[in-house]
Order: structure tokens, then C-alpha cells, then sequence
């Protein structure tokens, strides 16, 4: 506890521009095969400084075959609420879960580069309390730490829908499911909220079975992939509007609600359209009569490729998908950050009209049966993937890795973690910078970032940007 | 002549506690700020003010009327004040021990400010931290008007209750709006962290003090 709200609390999205800017990232090191133990790279971002984009510390956890994937805080500026009592919480924990085993580590960064475990959860407390397993999206709000779970109960998770529990912020003790009244949600994947305006917005990936051995290519056909987004009365903790994108919709993932709480819109990303296997972007906003409406703003329309070229999984089709498989939000609303993991390219979107989307800039790098080099001259194993921006929205950095079985499949000649950046121009654009490249060490893989003091996927605010 | 100090005194003690609880961000003025960001409006501002000072009163109402029934049992008044001292040194050893906040208040709907700020002052005890100083006040209005019949001391300790809690928070509205409006017009929303301080512990202290000088006055006499 302190005297004074952590000096990484502000109020308002353009608070937190505003701010210095990041020294360190974070990042997740998995070891695909779980033959290593995954760690959490702490990076330096300090320009000018001897170690600029060098891994200066690891914190390498002591089990095998967690595989790490999301995380998050244990405190962000959602603090700055009174309603919730935590001002005077420190942003100094990373709350890291194993999607694989349901183990969840408790990381103290207070001083990153000496970050070391604070506290371990064991898969057994977190079934038994909660009835989920594989414990995936953290985000830091008013009841405490929210972590949503990719499955529900039994060895291969579907017995009972997953969904998210309440963790206590101070003790990171495991208090219980959060739902109240789920209505049709029965998969679970990410999910945010409009702290002031209190609804939570969640989405849906697949069950466990359907992607821990990697994509199934029959459920995926035949749609089974989740196509729904959720609309909950946050604080009430009750499901009020299911909106179902359409069963091709296939796999709605990311969701970014604008940061501005004065704003009731925001956006989601959706990996493949099964009838033409272009990826899309969804807006969805609340009309005047307080029912969600959605909208595709945004497609991307798949590469036409040799069968030869490509791998075994996609020769049928002749063609490379897009593969949105994450997309972040600056804090200004403006740009819309998409990764089309599949293509090899990063695209940024002006959405200053959330409507009308418009292409601003655009990134090639890596790509199934393309494989483009980085600018620097060095190879960038799979497509860009896990995107973060900075605060004060001029850097974007980003990694490579989906998810361990699926980059096999996607990619079966790949191998190798990276992170790049790219600079941000003064009325939009993207170019990679030669000067920050991240190799990670032989045998891992890489996937989330969070940037030292907050990022664009982390921080809830309680205050307009005036 | 000390009775008429003694009361000048409790009665500031009234209006200084609501200041106090007035400029203590945790009673929620950076909510009225906003809810005038909020809305767009300059007019969300007083009527956020409203809903949580009537949660406030509602709150202090609630902890000083009982006080202000039983104290007819005037041959009871010492063991009466006594308790209430105690009552509220212990609710501040229990937030000294405690210093978690209740989960409960988090599921309170934002828009639902007057519900909010009535169960924040109920949960931090800021009713009690009014009642040592109403009784001491009840007991210096009894000497005065001396042996009435138990039907109109009640009377007028009722109405004594509904004047304390409503100075009281009138004084924490005008601490906790002039600080929400010097924020909102001219400061800017980077100050909101900067004149926030943890007052968990000075708050608990307050507790504290406060029933020590009731027991205290309660057993001197006063």
C-alpha cells in the first residue's frame, strides 16, 4: 500500500499519453514442446541505453509445459475509481497463467530487473474453486482481478462452460466465478469492459479440444468455432445480450472497447470467414435504445498461393488467409492495430470514424509461403501476431507466436521467437525500425507484451479525455 | 459558561468533521467530477453532489438516531456515551487491523451514487465517528433545559440528530464540491492523483480519538 495512487494510475487516456514513456517490456518466452520451462523476458526499451531492445533479465519458472500465453496486472488505472477502494494499490505484480497446465504465477516487477516469483497457484486450487481451467485474459477492475478461462471442468475442460473468476488484488487469493446469469455464453475467450458506463464485453475461441492439439479442420468447416460476442451488466455480473456475428464468423477474439468511457463503441477481431477466408473486423456500439448493434467495418481479403507453397492444411483452399489473430487500440481511439498472422503483415487503421475504417499504414514481415525479411535484413519466423502499442501511441511492438500447436501446423518449417518494433508517423504510417529486433533464446517461443507502468490492452479509465 | 464552550466546541467538531470527510477522495468528490466530464454537462456536477450527500445523511441519520433514542433513559446517559466511545474505538481498531476495503461496495452500480455513499460512510464508520460528539451535545441540551418529560427530551434529541447530520454534511459537501469543482474548472484531471492520500490509517486514528473523547467526556461529566 502507499500514501499516494501509484504514480502509473491516471485518470484519463490522455493522462496516460501524456506520461513518460516505457523503459521496460515484458514478454512471454514458451517453450513450444514443454521441454523447457517458460519464462517472462523483461526487455529494455530505454533509448540510448547499452542494452536498448536486449533481454536484461528472465524470470524462468520452476514447472515445465505451462505454456504461457495472455497476462496482465494486478492493478492499473481502474484504481482511480473510489468506488473501488484501491487507490493505493501498487502496479507492481504480473499475474502470468499457464493456459496448458492452469498453474497461474504471481510475478513482483517492482524492480524489473531483479522480477522474481511472488506467489504460485497450483491448476488443483484454481479447479476446485472456480470449476474452470486454462486460465487465460487478466484484466484488474472493480471486485479486483478478473481472469477469464478457456475451459470448464474435467481433464479436457468442457465439462461445464468456462468462463472468469474474481481474484483478490492484495492477497491474489481465489474467490470464486464471477458469473451470475451466463445465458448463452458457453466458450470463452478475451474480454473487456466500460468501467463508468459498467458492461463488459467477452468473446469466444473454441473448447480445449479444439485447439490444444491444434486447429481442427472439420470443426472449423463445419463452424464450430465460437461466433458470439457477450454483453454483460458488469457489476451485476449477469449476460444481458448475446450478438452472434453469424456461424462463417469464425473464432471472434480480441475485444477493444474504445478507451474514452464517454464512448459506447469498440471492436472485435475475427480470425476466418469460412465461406471466402477473409479476416474481419466487427464494430459493435450501443444504439439510442441501449441495445448492441455490430457491423463489419473492416475485411482483408486471403492471398491466392501455389498448393505447392503451402502447408499441407491450407493446400485445398490455394490461398493464404489473413489469419486476424489479434488487433489492439491506441489510447486515443485512433488507430486500430490488426495482425494478420497468416498474410505477414501488420495493418493500421485510422478509426476516428469507428464506421468507416480506413487503411493508414502497413507492415510486411514474415507470411505463410512468403516469409518476408525484416527491413534489417534478419528472418521473422511466422507472421506478426501479439501486438502492443505504446501510451503514447508513437511505438508499436510486436511477436510472432499464435500458439505452439497451431504454428506447427501453420507454419511446419518455422521455428525461432522474435520482437520488433516499428515507429508510428506523425499522421499515420508504420515502418519497422532496423535498431529493435529481439531474438529469443534457442528453443522459445514468444507471445504477449506488456509494457512496463501500462499499455494499450491493459489500463481501464474512469475519466474522460478532456 | 463551560457548557457554552464545551458546546461552541462539539458543534465546530460537527462542522470540522464533515470537511474531513468532505476532502477524503475515498467519501467520492472525484465522482462528481466525473460525472460533469461524464456527461458533458456542468450541471452533472451538483446533482452527483446531491446524490451523495443525501447518501451521507442517510448514513449519519441512520447511526445518530438510535443514539438519540436511547439517550431518554437519562439515568443510563454515562453508560450510554461510554458505550458509544467504545463502539467507535473499536470500529477503528477494527480498520487499523483491517485494512482491506469492502468487496461490496465495488458491485455498486456508478450511476447509483446516493446508495454508494451511504454504504461507504455505513462501511468506514463515518456515522460513528459523529457520535460521541452528538451525545456530548444531547447531554449539555438536557442540563439546560433540565428535567423535561422524557416525551419532549426525545423530541428535541431527534431533531438535534437530523441539525448534526445535516451541518455535518453540508460541510463535507461544500469541502468535498469546492475541491471537485477547483478540479473540474481550472486544475484538470492530473490533479485527481496528486491531492489524493491515503488516509486509511489517520482515518482509523480518527476513530479512535474520537470515542476516547466520549468515553472520556462521559465519564468527566460533561
Amino acid at each position: 500500500m502507499n500514501l499516494r495512487p501509484d504514480p502509473t494510475f491516471h485518470a484519463s487516456p490522455k493522462l496516460a499519453m501524456q506520461a513518460p514513456v516505457e523503459n521496460y517490456a515484458f514478454t512471454v518466452m514458451l517453450s513450444p514442446d514443454g521441454s523447457q520451462s517458460d519464462g517472462i523476458a523483461v526487455i529494455d526499451l530505454k533509448a540510448g541505453s547499452d542494452t536498448y531492445g536486449q533481454i536484461v533479465h528472465q524470470v524462468i519458472v520452476p514447472n515445465k509445459g505451462d505454456e504461457f500465453h495472455h497476462f496482465g496486472w494486478n492493478a492499473c488505472s481502474s484504481s482511480l475509481s473510489p468506488l473501488t477502494g484501491h487507490a493505493f494499490l501498487e502496479r507492481r505484480y504480473l499475474i502470468v497463467p499457464g493456459i496448458r497446465s492452469s498453474r497461474i504465477y504471481v510475478i513482483d516487477v517492482k524492480e524489473p530487473l531483479k522480477a522474481k516469483i511472488h506467489k504460485t497457484i497450483e491448476p488443483e486450487e484454481l479447479f476446485a474453486k472456480t470449476g474452470y481451467s486454462r486460465p487465460h485474459t487478466i484484466h484488474c477492475g472493480p471486485e479486483g482481478i478478473y481472469v477469464s478461462c478457456l475451459g470448464g471442468g474435467g481433464e479436457d475442460g468442457t465439462d461445464g462452460p468456462p468462463g472468469i473468476f474474481i481474484m483478490d488484488c492484495e492477497t491474489f487469493e481465489i474467490i470464486g466465478q464471477y458469473e451470475m446469469d451466463r445465458g448463452k455464453q458457453d466458450k470463452h475467450y478475451d474480454f473487456w469492459w466500460n468501467l463508468p458506463q459498467d458492461y463488459m464485453v467477452s468473446s469466444e475461441w473454441g473448447l480445449p479440444p479444439q485447439f490444444e492439439n491444434g486447429v481442427v479442420p472439420e470443426d472449423l468447416l463445419s463452424n464450430k468455432y465460437g461466433h458470439s460476442i457477450h454483453f454483460w451488466d458488469l457489476r451485476a455480473r449477469k449476460n444481458i445480450q448475446t450478438m452472434d456475428f453469424g456461424e462463417n464468423y469464425q473464432m471472434a477474439l480480441e475485444i477493444r472497447p474504445a478507451h474514452d468511457p464517454t464512448k459506447s463503441y469498440g471492436f472485435c477481431g475475427v480470425v476466418v470467414d469460412t465461406t471466402n477466408l477473409q479476416g474481419a473486423i466487427f464494430t459493435w456500439w450501443r444504439d439510442d435504445d441501449g441495445k448492441w448493434q455490430s457491423k463489419k467495418t473492416i475485411t482483408i481479403d486471403p492471398r491466392p498461393e501455389k498448393p505447392e507453397n503451402l502447408p499441407p492444411l491450407l493446400q485445398g483452399f490455394e490461398a493464404v488467409p489473413p489469419l486476424v489473430t489479434d488487433i489492439d487500440l491506441s489510447l486515443d481511439d485512433k488507430y486500430l492495430y490488426v495482425a494478420c498472422w497468416g498474410l505477414g503483415e501488420m495493418h493500421q487503421y485510422d478509426v476516428s470514424d469507428p464506421m468507416n475504417p480506413v487503411l493508414a499504414g502497413k507492415v510486411e514481415l514474415g507470411g505463410i509461403a512468403r516469409g518476408t525479411k525484416h527491413s534489417n535484413g534478419r528472418d521473422f519466423a511466422y507472421g506478426p501476431q501479439m501486438v502492443e502499442i505504446s501510451r503514447d501511441g508513437k511505438r508499436v511492438y510486436w511477436t510472432n507466436s499464435l500458439y505452439s500447436t497451431w504454428d506447427d501446423q501453420f507454419y511446419p518449417d518455422d521455428e525461432g521467437g522474435q520482437m520488433v518494433m516499428a515507429d508510428v508517423g506523425e499522421n499515420g504510417g508504420l515502418t519497422l525500425n532496423k535498431d529493435f529486433y529481439v531474438d529469443f533464446p534457442k528453443g522459445l517461443r514468444s507471445h504477449q507484451i506488456r509494457l512496463e507502468g501500462g499499455d494499450c490492452s491493459t489500463d481501464s479509465f474512469c475519466y474522460p479525455s478532456v | 459558561m463551560a457548557d457554552v464552550t464545551t458546546m461552541a466546541a462539539l458543534w465546530w467538531a460537527v462542522i470540522f468533521s464533515g470537511l474531513y470527510h468532505g476532502l477524503n477522495p475515498g467519501m467520492g468528490w472525484p465522482l462528481a467530477v466525473s460525472a460533469a466530464l461524464m456527461e458533458r454537462k456542468n450541471s452533472a456536477m451538483p446533482k452527483a453532489l446531491a446524490m451523495l450527500a443525501a447518501g451521507h445523511f442517510l448514513a449519519m441519520v441512520g447511526i445518530l438516531l438510535p443514539f438519540s433514542l436511547m439517550i431518554v433513559l437519562v439515568e443510563w446517559e454515562v453508560q450510554i456515551r461510554m458505550a458509544a466511545g467504545l463502539m467507535v474505538i473499536a470500529m477503528g481498531v477494527y480498520l487499523l487491523i483491517n485494512r482491506r476495503h469492502p468487496r461490496f461496495l465495488a458491485r455498486v452500480h456508478p450511476a447509483r451514487l446516493a446508495l454508494w455513499s451511504f454504504l461507504a460512510a455505513m462501511a468506514h464508520g463515518a456515522g460513528l465517528m459523529l457520535a460521541p460528539i452528538f451525545l456530548g451535545i444531547c447531554a449539555i441540551g438536557e442540563k439546560e433545559v433540565g428535567h423535561q418529560a422524557a416525551q419532549s427530551l426525545m423530541g428535541s434529541n431527534v431533531t438535534t440528530a437530523f441539525v448534526v447530520a445535516a451541518v455535518h454534511t453540508l460541510s463535507m459537501t461544500i469541502a468535498g464540491g469546492l475541491i471537485a469543482l477547483i478540479i473540474y474548472l481550472w486544475l484538470g484531471l492530473r490533479f485527481l492523483s496528486k491531492t489524493w492520500f491515503n488516509l486509511d490509517l489517520v482515518w482509523a486514528l480518527s476513530l479512535i480519538a474520537v470515542g476516547a473523547f466520549g468515553t472520556y467526556s462521559a465519564l468527566a461529566g460533561h
